[in-house]
């Protein structure tokens, strides 16, 4: 990468013949620091003014309890199932040649295009008793709409794209002569995807998946309209941020703010370590 | 329109031959196809289908009536201003950043970038609250600015700054991967024939990720204009002065107003696909650019 | 190396620097804010243009009325936090109380200022049925039956919810003669029927009209005519129950923000217009109870039935200043009866 290789010693940054890095490493960080450190440590701030045992009655306050459970349950069983519907995707989309897999391949970024409130009132009529999907699952007893299937149905929606476009670009570096030994060495296709090609894959699935939980979670837009917002069933973390807001309980929106920020951290870490394991694994 | 299924014959022969040594059987691959349709069309299809059919139910007059009232023009200028604002930002931050992190090596390259990413994971409402601790009337900030005559909250600049928020890793998470690939070559062999930093950056850098950087503010741009739970949370909801389209949507649809909600969301539905279609093109001709930045 | 110049950055900047010329907000008038609640509107919305004509005629000032509408609480949450309102016009006193105490931009005694304690206008909660009434809803102690699905709002944030949950409580104190565990037990047991808890009171009438959610909607009585006009009366019946609560919507200057602003004379005229001839045949139109109703012609008076009516003043519940706290505030009444789930 550097033309001269670093003295011994500490030093900040390697040395390079390239320009710019006062300019542009300064930019970066008081733009950084403007737009997201100060804000984001306004709400550890005004969270640390609360003391301990106020913030820990908000932390465990049932309803606070629940709304964290539902987002992270929901989020889990939506993931869950863009694992694998989304490795199927990406699975169709490199290896078979079929009419409309261009259309396809662009449709499945459609979660990253469309506003998540259009999302939102589009998937809620749909699901409705009333809409189109709902009324076919209504005489079979199937609620989707104000329930937390909705909200899985929501979340499946917004997360599907992190799936798919982590997964797709390692099927396509799949080098095929491995799998043609395995079918030399006598191993069924079952065999060669199940115990050649998945371990392969393993890595940046979690990552799909983690990016998909992650992004679940937090899901505010798509998810309000189709969830009924019932408290303790249907009513996610960031709504009842919302709530508390509007209930002039500020304490208590970034008691649960800082919370879900603090498990965003770790789910920023976990998608690193996993990436880092699997380039340590696999290069 | 570009024809969107022209790839198809290519490189398919093969599969017939050698069979099942890396391919699946037929009828595994057909039901697997079967399967990824269905998801598609159930998910992803279905919905915006249903956002045109519900727009135009009562045919093209109300559509466009329900598009050029006063309040949806202001809605969707004020949207356009926004983007307008946020996304030059975004990108001129995500050039710098990208220029750092990619061209040199220093301590703390790691951490830096997961503060980047950070507003991926941030949930939006999360987003808008902290500029409303930030600048509420109950902060240090708020009534001092106030006090000056400048208005942050349930303003235009509030909506710009949480869109900013929103949309701060786009370009950024775009560039580094691309740059990183591209290593430093270029640039030192331009420097070397006595180019200053400007001109390396004008005639080399940028032709070599113009693409991935034009694909990265496609996407900054579709998520600016659509961001809804940060922009809820600090705008004041004031029809036709601080309501973004997606706000426009949720209050024509709570005024009973169906049609008026989804034409204003084909609106935007239809952005969305303008984005992708653009994407696609992008991806189709200038693949073998962008490919280092997929996927992160 | 190609040339390459980058034209589109620029093309794309310079767009930009285009639509801020030509978006620059510029009202040369005055310009007023209403911060209102959900229901109001359709209300506001043919005031505001009554009244602008009003203004013009009497002063020759072109006015501009801006509106914004949510939920009653949300409302009042965001003048708190320096929403720049002119009026606000909401649906409880106690969240114009709140805007009272936590910014001082309203005046303690704003409730004086204006006729029959600021409310230009009254209502009352009654129900919103399917077609046929096919659950037999007639009276608040039927809502509780089994298979009966309620739809209502969420107390904690809108106000119309709250007056809901106030009439059910005042008919419960009537028929189980005061007795807190069985008024409560019934309290419980009606939230126990609500399926879905909205935010605010439009958003509940779109779950029961547009979704077909729910047997019976707890709704404003103006909501509740309103949801007929919009999606035809073959498909909802209204039922007036026997008795229920006098709501009382306030209005009121913001002080702070009309000094500050200088639009003070057209504020406080916006607001007294409501109590004029003109004022009070558009509420009745919008169906809301006009407080002068010798100013309205009878006809329009006809829909509003007479029924028996509590006001929060009555002791039951002693005024909003007693029962916000008890009943709403954190920990309080509702709080320990509202645990779906359980």
């Amino acid at each position: 990468m550097t033309t001269t290789q670093a003295e011994t010693g500490w030093r900040f940054r390697q040395t390079s013949v390239i320009p710019g890095f006062g300019l542009t490493l300064g930019f970066t960080l008081t733009y950084l620091t403007l737009i997201i450190l100060i804000p984001l440590s306004g709400l550890v701030w005004h969270t640390a003014a609360l003391g301990w045992s106020d913030f820990w009655a908000i932390a465990t306050d049932r309803r606070t309890v629940k709304a964290l459970e539902v987002s992270f349950g929901t989020a889990l069983a939506a993931a869950a199932v863009n694992v694998v519907f989304g490795t199927l995707v990406a699975w169709a989309l490199v290896r078979y040649r079929f009419p409309g897999r261009r259309v396809i391949d662009a449709m499945v970024d459609l979660p990253f295009a469309l506003p998540t409130a259009v999302a939102g009132i589009a998937l809620t009529s749909l699901y409705a008793p009333r809409g189109w999907i709902g009324n076919l699952l209504a005489p079979l007893g199937i609620k989707v709409a104000y329930t937390p299937l909705g909200i899985v149905i929501a979340l499946i929606f917004i997360g599907l794209p992190f799936v798919v476009r982590t997964v797709q670009p390692i099927i396509e570096e799949i080098d095929k002569e491995v799998e043609e030994a395995a079918a030399t060495l006598g191993a069924s296709r079952f065999q060669t995807i199940s115990r050649v090609l998945l371990p392969g894959l393993a890595p940046a699935i979690l990552t799909g998946f983690a990016l998909a939980f992650a992004r679940g979670v937090g899901e505010y837009g798509s998810v309000i309209f189709i969830a009924g917002n019932l408290p303790y069933v249907s009513e996610i973390a960031p709504l009842l941020i919302v709530i508390r807001l509007e209930e002039y309980s500020y304490a208590a929106a970034t008691g649960i703010a800082t919370i879900m920020l603090a498990l965003s951290f770790l789910m920023l870490l976990v998608i690193n370590l996993i990436q880092t394991w699997s380039r340590k694994r696999y290069g | 329109m570009v024809d969107l299924s022209f790839t198809a014959a290519a490189d398919t022969r093969d599969t017939g031959t050698t069979a099942s040594a890396v391919t699946e059987n037929r009828a595994t691959r057909w039901t697997v196809l079967a399967v990824v349709f269905a998801f598609i069309a159930v998910f992803l299809l279905l919905p915006l289908i249903l956002v045109f059919a519900e727009a135009f139910k009562r045919g093209w007059a109300p559509y466009m009536e329900a598009i050029v009232e006063p309040d949806s023009i202001a809605a969707i200028r004020l949207t356009l201003l926004v983007a307008a604002i946020a996304v030059p930002l975004n990108l001129v931050f995500g050039v710098a950043a990208a220029w750092a992190i990619a061209k040199f090596e220093f301590k703390g390259k790691a951490f830096l970038t997961t503060l980047i990413d950070l507003p991926f994971s941030v949930s939006p409402v999360i987003s808008g609250l902290v500029y409303v601790l930030l600048f509420g009337a109950n902060s240090l900030l708020g009534p001092w600015l106030k006090s000056h005559g400048i208005e942050i909250l349930f303003a235009v600049p509030g909506i710009v700054l949480a869109t900013i928020f929103v949309t701060f890793p786009f370009v950024a998470r775009e560039l580094i991967p691309l740059m990183q690939d591209q290593g430093t070559g270029d640039e030192e062999a331009a420097l070397s024939l006595g180019a200053n930093g400007w001109q390396t950056f004008w005639y080399v850098t940028l032709p070599n990720i113009k693409w991935g950087l034009l694909y990265g503010v496609l996407l900054c741009n579709a998520r600016a204009m659509g961001e809804f739970g940060a922009v809820s949370v600090v705008s004041g909801h004031i029809r036709g002065l601080t309501n973004t389209m997606p706000l426009h949507v949720e209050i024509l649809y709570n005024e009973y107003n169906a049609v008026g909600a989804f034409a204003v969301a084909s609106l935007l539905a239809g952005l969305a696909l303008l984005t992708l279609v653009l994407k696609t093109i992008l991806e189709i001709r200038y693949g073998h650019a962008i490919a280092a930045s997929r996927g992160h | 190396m190609t040339q390459f110049r980058p034209r589109f950055l620029l093309a794309g900047l310079l767009a930009g620097a285009v639509q801020f010329g030509i978006l620059g907000f510029a009202f040369a008038d005055t310009t007023i804010l209403n911060v209102s609640y959900d229901p109001t509107r359709e209300l506001y919305k043919d005031y505001n243009e009554a009244f602008a004509k009003h203004w013009k005629a009497e002063t020759g000032e072109t006015v501009t009325i801006r509106a914004s509408h949510g939920g009653s609480g949300k409302q009042a949450r965001a003048v708190i936090d320096g929403l720049d309102a002119d009026v606000v016009t909401l649906a409880l006193e106690s969240d114009i109380d709140a805007i009272a105490e936590k910014t001082r931009k309203i005046a303690p005694d704003w409730r004086g200022k204006l006729p029959n304690n600021s409310s230009p206008y009254t209502s009352t909660i009654i129900f919103l049925v399917r077609k046929g009434n096919p659950k037999g809803i007639k009276d608040w102690g039927d809502l509780v039956k089994d298979d009966v699905q309620i739809i209502t709002p969420n107390p904690k944030t809108s106000g119309g919810a709250r007056w809901n949950y106030l009439a059910a409580w005042a008919w419960a104190y009537k028929e189980y003669g005061g007795d807190e565990a069985r008024i409560k037990d019934y309290i419980g047991t009606l939230y126990k029927h609500v399926p879905v808890l909205d935010t605010g009171a439009r958003g509940s009438t779109v779950t029961f009209a547009e979704r077909g959610l729910g047997d019976v909607l707890l709704a404003w009585e103006n909501e509740a005519y309103l949801a007929l006009d919009e999606f035809g009366a073959d498909q909802f019946d209204i039922v007036i129950p026997p008795s229920s609560i006098l709501a009382e919507p306030p209005v009121a200057v913001v002080d702070g923000n009309v000094d500050a602003k200088g639009t003070r004379k057209v504020a406080e005229a916006y607001l007294e217009y409501l109590y004029s001839e003109e004022g009070q045949r558009i509420a009745a139109k919008h169906h809301y109870r006009p407080s002068k109703p010798e100013l309205v012609p009878s006809e329009d008076l006809q829909k509003l039935p007479e029924l028996k009516l509590v006001t929060i003043d009555d002791p039951i519940f002693g005024g909003w200043k007693k029962v916000q706290p008890e009943h709403f505030g954190d920990g309080g009444i509702f709080d320990q009866l509202y645990k779906p789930g359980q």
